[in-house]
């Protein structure tokens, strides 16, 4: 039990992908201009990220070590399908607006480093927590992220007004360079708190 | 006049490094030197000329054709993958010079995002064959613009003194908006003109 908390939050906090590892970049940076597109970004990496890693470690006996890594690609293609059509039927509006990012799960490093560094060596359960820990601190990046650029950079919160109207919103934060600084800052502001210096 | 817009639009005005966000992780891990940024946009340039080609005819005669536009996603990603193989296989029996200076990138590329998204966006963006294998070519001179410059900021910021909390990701990302910043004069080029 101790084990699938450890591995559980591991992906929240230790080996948070976005703000810990630094992987698969391009989507917290692209979707998070608004709260609810980081939200519907991080469910559909949740759902693609836990359903390969299942299906990978239920036959990771199978596989055949050669031809794995097309395997792998095959698996997290069909399930981003998946989500991709899903997230279009459930909410179009902010299907129009993720875009490419969507079916660009499909190469998003984060879901190819558990299929290949976890999912193919663990059991399904473990494998099951392991996408959902993971999949939750993308999600919880995303929101941090989200939350900052449009309260920003827009005054708002999910489309809810919390700042007065008299607050001019920095439209930069919205915009791509925002992106880059809010998480430049964001991780920088992390590495002080716990310590942890990168190399130059 | 046409393909004009397309090339500056593609090299600088959506630039996918600084405004779409396409091809992010090469772009931070693989800056750290002008001549690797430099070998790696070779082979970019590359594959994301011949990958613009092949997504586009595979869509048209295979896709569109049969009605299986639901399996883009799968069908795309197994011929980029399939491309690089054959264009590593390719280098290394023609010219082994060549492949020296290319090889160790291209199997980097099939999980290089910009690929995949140059594909898809030249099929949302309906262009037809020319305009998408100009837009392929073009996205990735951008690309390769940016990754170059970059390496060659980063080269200097190896001497500089930086907060330790701050460095590797946290600078290089701050670094990157600024350069974005910058890239931002661009939007405006030629508006009245081309687009």
């Amino acid at each position: 039990m101790k084990k699938l908390w450890d591995t559980f939050f591991n992906g929240i906090i230790n080996e948070n992908p976005t703000l810990r590892l630094v992987i698969g970049m391009c989507a917290p940076l692209a979707v998070t201009t608004a709260v609810a597109n980081g939200f519907w970004m991080g469910i559909a990496v949740i759902f693609v990220l836990t359903a390969s890693n299942i299906l990978i470690s239920a036959l990771r006996k199978i596989i055949p070590e050669q031809i794995r890594i097309p395997i792998f690609v095959v698996i997290i293609a069909t399930f981003t399908t998946v989500a991709d059509l899903s997230l279009k039927a459930i909410q179009p509006d902010i299907h129009a607006k993720l875009g490419v990012f969507v079916p660009l799960i499909v190469v998003n490093c984060i879901i190819f480093a558990r299929a290949e560094a976890f999912a193919s060596k663990n059991n399904v359960l473990l494998s099951t927590v392991d996408g959902l820990g993971m999949g939750l601190g993308f999600t919880l990046a995303l929101i941090v992220l989200a939350t900052i650029r449009e309260l920003l950079g827009n005054g708002s919160w999910w489309g809810i007004k919390l700042l007065p109207a008299s607050f001019e919103p920095a439209i930069v934060m919205i915009l791509p360079p925002g992106a880059f600084v809010t998480l430049g800052y964001l991780l920088g502001g992390l590495n002080l708190l716990t310590g942890k210096t990168g190399e130059n | 006049m046409h393909y004009l817009a397309i090339i500056i639009g593609g090299v600088l005005i959506n630039n996918y490094i600084f405004s779409r966000f396409l091809g992010l992780c090469p772009f931070l891990g693989v800056s750290k030197q002008v001549e690797t940024a430099t070998g790696m946009s070779l082979a970019v340039i590359f594959v994301m000329t011949m990958a613009s080609a092949a997504t586009w005819i595979v869509n048209k005669y295979l896709l569109v054709q049969y009605e299986l536009q639901y399996m883009q996603t799968i069908v795309f990603i197994l011929v980029i993958a399939a491309l690089v193989q054959f264009v590593e296989m390719v280098i290394l029996k023609t010219s082994p010079v060549l492949y020296q200076s290319l090889g160790i990138y291209l199997p980097l590329i099939t999980t290089n995002c910009a690929v995949l998204g140059v594909a898809l966006l030249n099929i949302s963006e309906e262009y037809n064959f020319l305009e998408s294998v100009i837009n392929g070519m073009a996205s990735a001179i951008g690309w390769s613009l940016a990754i170059i410059l970059f390496a060659g900021i980063r080269e200097r910021w190896a001497f500089a003194e930086i907060p330790p909390s701050m460095r590797g990701f946290p600078i290089a990302l701050v670094a990157t908006g600024l350069m974005s910043i910058a890239f931002f004069g661009f939007q405006g080029l030629f508006r009245g003109i081309l687009f």
